[in-house]
């Protein structure tokens, strides 16, 4: 199986404090793959380190079609993306003083970007383009946020806790909006909720205290109970929606 | 050479070493030392003492900056307007209230603290940027109440001469110098003690660590806002101390003490010598006055005047001099010259950039 | 009735002076986190440029005054667009160090302007209109006045278009919200830096030769005097607002000509305790998201 993205010895700073350290996984150039995690253990951070968003060092390696890496490490971030990168971040970060259409048309990269199929997939936003961001709801805030990623015809995306902080009906709706995108592009995806990860990811990467510590096909980690009490020390998912 | 480095970097030391630098300094009034280029004449003359006693006070103001701004972290642009209380405050003190010394001492004293802790109550309740803002405004306040001249108590625009009728003789007049460079050695030296002593004190390490990271203060139980207070009032009363003496040595104060550039001016030294290091302070100081002085002395030279326009022009001009080699050191030697010689001394293994030292402040 | 039209249009000239150093301030400050003490040599900049230029062409006419206005604008631009690409951008993300070498720049290029035109005021002159008053409800107003209030609004009203309808404008709109998220878009936000210091200086050297026109002198100085009020405005109007700046502004300057006036010329007293007051009250200024 080849990989759209390799991370290699990948360690990360925030001002001045380790919080990723040594990390290598890859990402597989087709499905969702899922980096797991307890809170605080450096899963966004990680994704901000490949985006060269905080400080960081390692070899970061992205793929071409034809299997061609090429270094994004020492890139700035702004380049990196360019090379065919959507991120979605934790919190959404939308652009709350400017309107749903410029926060769109902000994030648009291609020459032709892909208005139509985002319009399709998220009719709530179209209506809504006038209004400012910063009055939406969190579901539709999530919205602009997945659409930003969307709109340009990516290699690979970065999803970061897409379904954190939503109301349950919400959640299926950004589930089937990733779901939908996942089978054209590759998704790094971080995520709490064990269900939507059982929903999309193929593989796992789960990282404990700044270090990888399992990776795996999906299905297989999530059946296993002990291997889920004690890298994300939650319980079933029978036990925690009871 | 390592060993060198060893023994000079024990704390005996180095306060042995400091009290040899000290011991030097006092005997250099009796000293014929004449440095060309740097000292306009042999160090006894008053001139060169003037000059050198001078340049001590500049570094102990410095001194008094670097523990608001290099040890809390609190960008101030209004320092100097404690500096300007204490050299108006004794002049007023001594002219209008016909005061004798220690008494115009004392309450002049007083003044500073009462304005620096009062400002600072103020102030501090903001911070960064907003903090840079309401101390340079407060500043600004003063200075403009200096050049109006309330009920002509200070010269306005003219300046406020020291009324010497309650100064001991042998602390006026020029063949007096020597006394008074000795009295500017003593006074720096007492606000480096001091600020040592407050920055090995328990407020001093609180106030470090609240410029490093203030929640983790809090969380430990402590309100960062009283040892930020203490330490704005502790800087402020020393920039009066200093003012004081100032107007002793220099016999006049005028409306430049108290102006926004001569802040910026404080800044500026602080920087040259790295901020963070007590030494960085008073080498900026002294090394800033004495190029202030030469670089003047050099403009209105023959050497320049005989200059086409386009080199004429920047080289008469001190602070354009002064300015851009301030540009120079912040863009390629972050540290100043304490940082730079702290790198030489500590060999290449320093593991901190001084640049995370300085953005720490932000 | 009469002396508080007086004040309050020349307040309002003088407000629109500060408008002028503020907006830029102000947009700076908001998208980059730069504090820049520089901006005042921007504006004086601009002023000499304009002396230069009327001085050669012959001052008592518009062409000259509107040629004058537009090349102080373009020096302004360029001595900005200049000091963000040689000096700040090296600093990238070093607050405190970008303040510092803007401190450096301003004690360097005043000292130079001394060095050049002189530390005393050169008296300027312009179309004789401007010198001249105009009736307002029994009040004499000068013209300059007038102009100096239209010219804020016209760049008030140019600044704000842009940033409305031009792509550069809305990276810079959402810079000053989220910088690291526009970045995280695939835009080189550093372009809009240069582009917001050449506006901000731009703003700034247009003023100074309306600043001119106001004091009736150019002189080395005339740049700090104004940046020290417009650093009280933007921390007022709220760090990043340009709405703010412009409110700030107009309220800043009216309080300080009648506290002057009516109050033994305690103008500049009334506007630090303005300040102090706005500070503790709301810290992030009137229209500031952030402190």
């Amino acid at each position: 199986m080849s990989d759209i993205l390799t991370v290699r010895n990948l360690s990360a700073r925030i001002a001045g404090q380790q919080v990723v350290e040594d990390v290598s996984f890859d990402v597989a150039a087709t499905g969702v793959t899922a980096l797991l995690g307890r809170n605080g253990v450096g899963k966004t951070s990680t994704i901000k380190g490949i985006l060269g968003l905080i400080e960081r060092r390692g070899e970061v390696t992205l793929f071409g079609e034809h299997g061609d890496g090429e270094r994004i490490d020492r890139q700035r971030t702004h380049r990196i993306v360019q090379r065919g990168i959507g991120y979605v971040p934790e919190d959404r970060e939308v652009f709350a003083k400017l309107t749903v259409a410029e926060n769109l048309r902000l994030a648009e990269r291609d020459p032709s970007p892909r208005r139509e199929f985002v319009a399709g997939l998220f009719p709530d936003l179209v209506e809504r383009a006038g209004q400012l961001a910063g009055t939406l709801s969190g579901g539709q805030q999530q919205m602009v946020s997945l659409a930003r990623a969307l709109l340009n015809d990516n290699r690979l995306l970065l999803v970061d806790e897409p379904t954190k902080g939503l109301a349950p009906i919400i959640v299926g709706e950004v589930a089937a909006a990733l779901a939908e995108a996942a089978k054209t592009v590759p998704v790094l995806l971080v995520e709490q909720n064990l269900q939507v990860v059982r929903q999309l990811a193929d593989d796992v990467v789960v990282i404990a205290g700044g270090r990888v510590v399992h990776t795996g096909i999906a299905t297989e980690f999530l059946d296993d109970e002990s291997l889920i009490r004690r890298f994300l020390g939650v319980h079933t998912e029978q036990e925690a929606t009871s | 050479m390592k060993r060198v480095r060893e023994v000079l970097a024990m704390p005996v030391v180095k306060w042995l070493l400091a009290g040899v630098l000290v011991g030097f300094l006092a005997i250099l009034p009796l000293l014929a030392l004449n440095i060309p280029g740097v000292l306009p004449g042999p160090t006894y003359t008053p001139g060169t003492l003037q000059l050198l006693a001078f340049s001590m006070l500049i570094a102990a103001l410095a001194l008094s900056y670097h523990l608001i701004f290099g040890v809390a972290g609190l960008l101030s642009f209004g320092h100097t307007l404690y500096f300007a209380i204490g050299a108006y405050g004794l002049g007023i003190a001594l002219r209008h209230f016909g005061l004798e010394l220690l008494p115009a001492i004392v309450l002049t004293f007083i003044a500073g603290l009462f304005v620096a802790a009062a400002v600072g109550a103020l102030s501090l309740r903001v911070t960064g940027i907003s903090f840079a803002m309401v101390t340079l405004a407060f500043a600004q306040a003063g200075s403009v109440l200096i050049r109006k001249n309330p009920g002509q108590l200070t010269g306005g625009d003219e300046g406020l001469t020291l009324d010497t009728t309650h100064v001991p003789d042998f602390l006026v007049g020029v063949l007096q110098t020597k006394n008074l460079y000795w009295l500017c050695l003593a006074i720096l030296v007492i606000v480096f003690l001091v600020t040592s002593w407050f920055e090995r004190s328990r407020a001093g390490h609180v106030v470090a660590a609240t410029r490093e990271n203030e929640l983790r203060v809090r969380v430990i139980g402590i309100r960062p806002y009283f040892v930020k207070l203490l330490t704005f009032a502790i800087g402020g009363v020393l920039a009066t101390v200093v003012g004081m003496t100032y107007l002793l040595l220099q016999s006049s104060a005028t409306q430049k003490l108290a102006s926004a550039d001569f802040t910026l001016t404080l800044l500026v030294i602080v920087v040259l010598g790295g901020v963070g290091y007590r030494w960085g302070a008073v080498i900026g100081g002294v090394v800033y006055t004495l190029l202030d002085q030469r670089l003047t002395a050099f403009a209105s030279s023959d050497a320049v005047s005989a200059l086409p326009d386009i080199l004429r022009i920047p080289l008469s001009q001190p602070l354009f001099i002064l300015g851009t080699l301030f540009i120079l050191v912040v863009l390629f030697l972050p540290g100043g010259i304490a940082g730079v010689a702290s790198r030489i001394a500590k060999g290449r293994t320093r593991a901190n950039d001084p640049r995370d030292v300085l953005e720490e402040l932000g | 009735m009469s002396t508080v039209i007086l004040l309050l249009i020349t307040g309002l000239g003088l407000g629109a002076l500060y408008f002028l150093v503020a907006s830029g301030l102000s947009l700076i400050y908001g998208l980059m986190g730069v504090l820049n003490f520089a901006h005042g040599s921007f504006l004086t900049l601009g002023a000499f440029a304009g002396w230069e230029l009327a001085r050669r062409l012959g001052a008592d006419n518009w062409g000259t005054f509107v040629a004058s206005l537009v090349l102080g604008a373009v020096v302004g631009a360029a001595f900005a667009a200049a000091t963000e690409f040689f000096l700040i951008r090296k600093l990238y993300e070093r607050h405190i160090e970008q303040v510092l070498v803007t401190v450096g720049l301003a004690l360097a290029s005043v000292a130079l302007f001394d060095g050049i035109w002189g530390v005393d005021p050169i008296f300027v002159t312009g179309p004789a209109w401007l010198d001249g008053t105009t009736d307002v409800l029994g009040a004499s107003i000068p013209n300059n006045r007038f102009i100096l209030i239209l010219a804020a609004i016209v760049v008030l009203l140019g600044i704000v278009a842009f940033l409305k309808y031009t792509r550069f404008g809305l990276i810079i709109r959402a810079g000053v919200e989220n910088r690291s998220m526009v970045t995280a878009l695939g835009i080189d936000v550093r372009r809009a830096f240069t582009v917001v210091f050449a506006i901000g200086g731009a703003a700034a050297g247009f003023g100074g030769v309306l600043a001119a026109s106001y004091y009736g002198y150019v002189s080395p100085t005339i740049g700090g005097s104004l940046l020290i009020f417009a650093f009280i405005v933007t921390v007022i109007g709220g760090l990043g607002s340009l709405s703010g700046a412009a409110i700030a502004s107009a309220i800043v300057a009216v309080l300080q000509q009648f506290a002057n006036y009516y109050l033994g010329g305690t103008g500049d007293f009334v506007v630090v305790l303005l300040l102090a007051a706005v500070l503790l009250v709301k810290p992030s200024g009137l229209l500031g998201s952030k402190a």
